[in-house]
């Protein structure tokens, strides 16, 4: 019985969109360790993961960073990194912010879970016990399927939220109703229906805010680089800024689709007349759902990356060649750690402009 | 007593007026440097506007403001538009040449491009992070060479021989700008080479690929630099369309938006004298060290400037 009076450890991972609910509840419940939630993301975050980190690497790293550094600061004792099956600099983070933070002079746990091997579960093993010598196979398993439903839950209430708020009547009732729906998911109890039920409600809650909906609604897709693409900071909260010009946007990219329901050969086939090889990461998804949406006549496509992300810049020229065919407008972002909004607005105010005369012109020409 | 529209556009290196009347005839305009202060510049702008304007025929209904100032100048003169300058250039393009489907823009700070099909734009491009190859560039190495700026396309075209300069950056453009002055490459070279680095550095970064087709209108500050004009129509195979006005566009693209806005809030050219506190600390976020002004209006932040990269820039909350 001594295992479980042994101190519980302060586990922290990093700001990643609003899956820090998540990660809480798996450390809290499934691991029944303390968790430190990193704080919110800011200047200082960046300035901290930007001073200490390499200057050309993407700044998922310096976010990233910034917020373990931000959490030791806060009281963790233990920090977990994720990669491992991807083919890009992602693999790399965790050993090297290892040793960021151990040159720091912190001395903390770290957990790299690059390091465990895909085709090896036992080393999985090996990470969680790192966590928690003495956890219980049945907990983890129990709390991992809770995770899994909300992990769902939450993916698909975003985007409903991202779809709809911009045409909200009153501002910021679907943001209120999705922060009552995180608060929820961190109190629920832990199985699958008590999930189940939180959605539902929440779906209702939404279903109800009052919306004004053109009958033919701009549409555009948001694709990029994973992280930049799902967290908001990064991504300068360009979905929310595209929605309330009044644009209905859709991401396809997220946790549970990339990790859950993705199927690389399906992906493969939609794109095969564009591509004939895979280039990493989310590449092949991306270029997908591009596709996918100028074939179902989507307005605009917005892709977003990091300044420097490699397999998104090789995806480039492929969305090119789909926006000449398909004629649908596709506006490129490259986001570092510091770019003032202004610059932004105006390409973001710009396009929206474009797109919205665009479809005006093509309607007076059916008429 | 007719409706005019006024347009300004409030740029990083200089400020355009245009005002305009119900049928989009310009009836006066007005071009000035924006000297790091967009307000003061406003102000010699409508006062300048102002002798011109005949004021006994017309009077301004509503005013639109585009450029990187906009929100101030557009909260400043209680603006009906505020526009970003993209589509202020497409839509003031359109009106002087309807059949226009390629416009180069290229400014102080910034670089775009603006592909248009029918009227429409379908696709268009702005510079990215860094302002290479803009006029802010020229403008340095036209002082470098001991030649006004406004005198150096008229050089530039004395050379024969232009000598290859590295596009790319900046930085690599200016040392290899020194370097070939240092082994006694001739002025002329020397500024037809940079004319065409320009050139290059905007199709191989800005346009990237676009489809050029005719007509190709160009404008921006840069378009009144013949050296880069010859040396655009030698790039691209194509005449280059460089109107009278072509500086003025954004504005009066701004000012035809304007009057479309249907909106009428009648405008006094004194209003220009409203009470703003400017206050100024540097960015301190690089080398830099830009000093970076922000702009409060009865105690709050409406807009700031100053900065050389979009680095320094403070979020504006918006209007």
């Amino acid at each position: 019985m001594h295992k479980k009076n042994a101190a519980k450890k302060k586990v922290s991972f990093s700001q990643f969109g609003n899956y820090n609910v998540l990660f809480e509840y798996f450390v809290r419940h499934g691991l029944e360790q303390e968790y430190v939630v990193p704080p919110a993301i800011t200047k200082h975050t960046m300035e901290l993961g930007n001073r200490n980190s390499p200057d050309f690497v993407c700044s998922p790293f310096k976010f990233t960073l910034g917020c373990f550094l931000e959490a030791i600061e806060a009281g963790a004792d233990t920090i977990v990194q994720v990669g491992g099956v991807v083919a890009c600099r992602l693999k790399y983070y965790g050993s090297l912010q290892k040793k960021i933070i151990r040159d720091l002079g912190y001395d903390i746990t770290f957990v790299n879970l690059a390091e465990a091997n895909r085709e090896h579960p036992a080393s999985f093993l090996a990470l969680i016990r790192q966590l928690n010598p003495a956890y219980s196979l049945r907990k983890i398993l129990r709390t991992g399927a809770t995770v899994l439903a909300m992990l769902e839950a939450l993916d698909r209430t975003q985007a409903r939220l991202i779809e709809n708020v911009g045409f909200e009547v009153n501002d910021g009732e679907y943001d209120r109703v999705f922060r009552r729906f995180l608060q929820d998911l961190r109190e629920a109890d832990n199985n699958v229906f008590a999930v189940l039920k939180i959605y539902r409600r929440t779906k209702k809650a939404m279903e109800q805010i009052p919306v004004d909906l053109p009958s033919d609604p701009l549409r555009v897709a948001v694709i990029g680089e994973y992280y930049t693409v799902m967290d908001d900071y990064s991504s300068h909260n360009i979905e929310k800024k595209a929605a309330k010009y009044g644009m209905r946007v859709e991401r396809w990219m997220n946790v549970s689709n990339t990790l859950v329901h993705y199927s690389a050969p399906k992906r493969r086939k939609v794109i095969r007349d564009y591509v004939t090889y895979d280039m990493g990461v989310t590449t092949t998804s991306n270029i997908g759902f591009a596709l996918t949406c100028a074939k179902q006549g989507f307005d605009g496509i917005i892709h977003l990356k990091s300044f420097g992300c490699t397999p998104e810049i090789d995806a480039m020229p492929v969305l090119r060649n789909i926006s000449a065919d398909y004629d649908v407008p596709i506006l490129f972002f490259s986001f570092d750690c510091q770019n003032a909004d202004t610059g932004i607005e105006t390409r973001l105010e710009a396009f929206y402009d474009m797109i919205r005369m665009k479809k005006e012109n093509e309607r007076k020409k059916r008429i | 007593m007719k409706n005019a529209f006024l347009g300004i556009d409030i740029g990083s290196i200089s400020t355009k007026g245009t005002i305009i009347d119900e049928n989009d005839r310009i009836l006066c305009g007005d071009y000035l440097y924006t000297k790091g202060d967009p307000l003061e510049a406003v102000r010699t702008l409508l006062k300048n506007l102002e002798t011109k304007f005949d004021a006994l025929q017309y009077r301004v209904a509503a005013v639109g403001t585009t450029g990187s100032a906009r929100k101030l100048i557009g909260a400043a003169l209680d603006a009906v538009v505020v526009k970003n300058e993209i589509t202020a250039h497409a839509v003031g393009t359109t009106s002087i040449h309807p059949d226009v489907r390629t416009i180069f823009e290229i400014g102080g700070q910034d670089s775009k491009i603006i592909i248009l099909r029918g009227g429409v734009v379908t696709d268009y491009a702005m510079n990215t992070l860094c302002a290479a190859g803009t006029g802010a560039f020229i403008s340095n190495q036209a002082a470098r060479l001991d030649i006004p700026v406004e005198d150096f396309g008229g050089v530039a075209l004395r050379s024969t021989d232009p000598t290859p300069i590295a596009a790319r950056c900046t930085v690599f453009a200016e040392s290899d700008l020194v370097h070939k002055l240092q082994i006694g490459c001739s002025k002329e070279d020397i500024a037809a080479g940079l004319c065409r680095a320009i050139v290059l550095n905007y199709l191989n970064n800005v346009a990237k690929g676009k489809k050029i087709e005719p007509p190709v209108v160009f404008q921006g500050g840069v378009s009144k630099n013949i050296g880069v004009v010859k040396a655009f129509e030698n790039e691209t195979g194509h005449e280059i369309i460089v109107d009278e006005n072509g500086h003025l566009a954004g504005a009066y693209g701004v000012a035809i938006l304007a009057r479309r806005s249907g909106a009428l809030r009648p405008f006094d050219f004194r209003v220009a004298d409203v009470d703003f506190r400017i206050a100024g600390k540097s960015c301190g976020r690089c080398a830099n060290n830009c000093e970076v002004i922000c702009v409060f209006r009865d105690g709050t932040l409406v807009d700031s400037w100053g900065n050389r990269c979009e680095r320094g820039s403070v979020a504006v909350p918006s209007r």
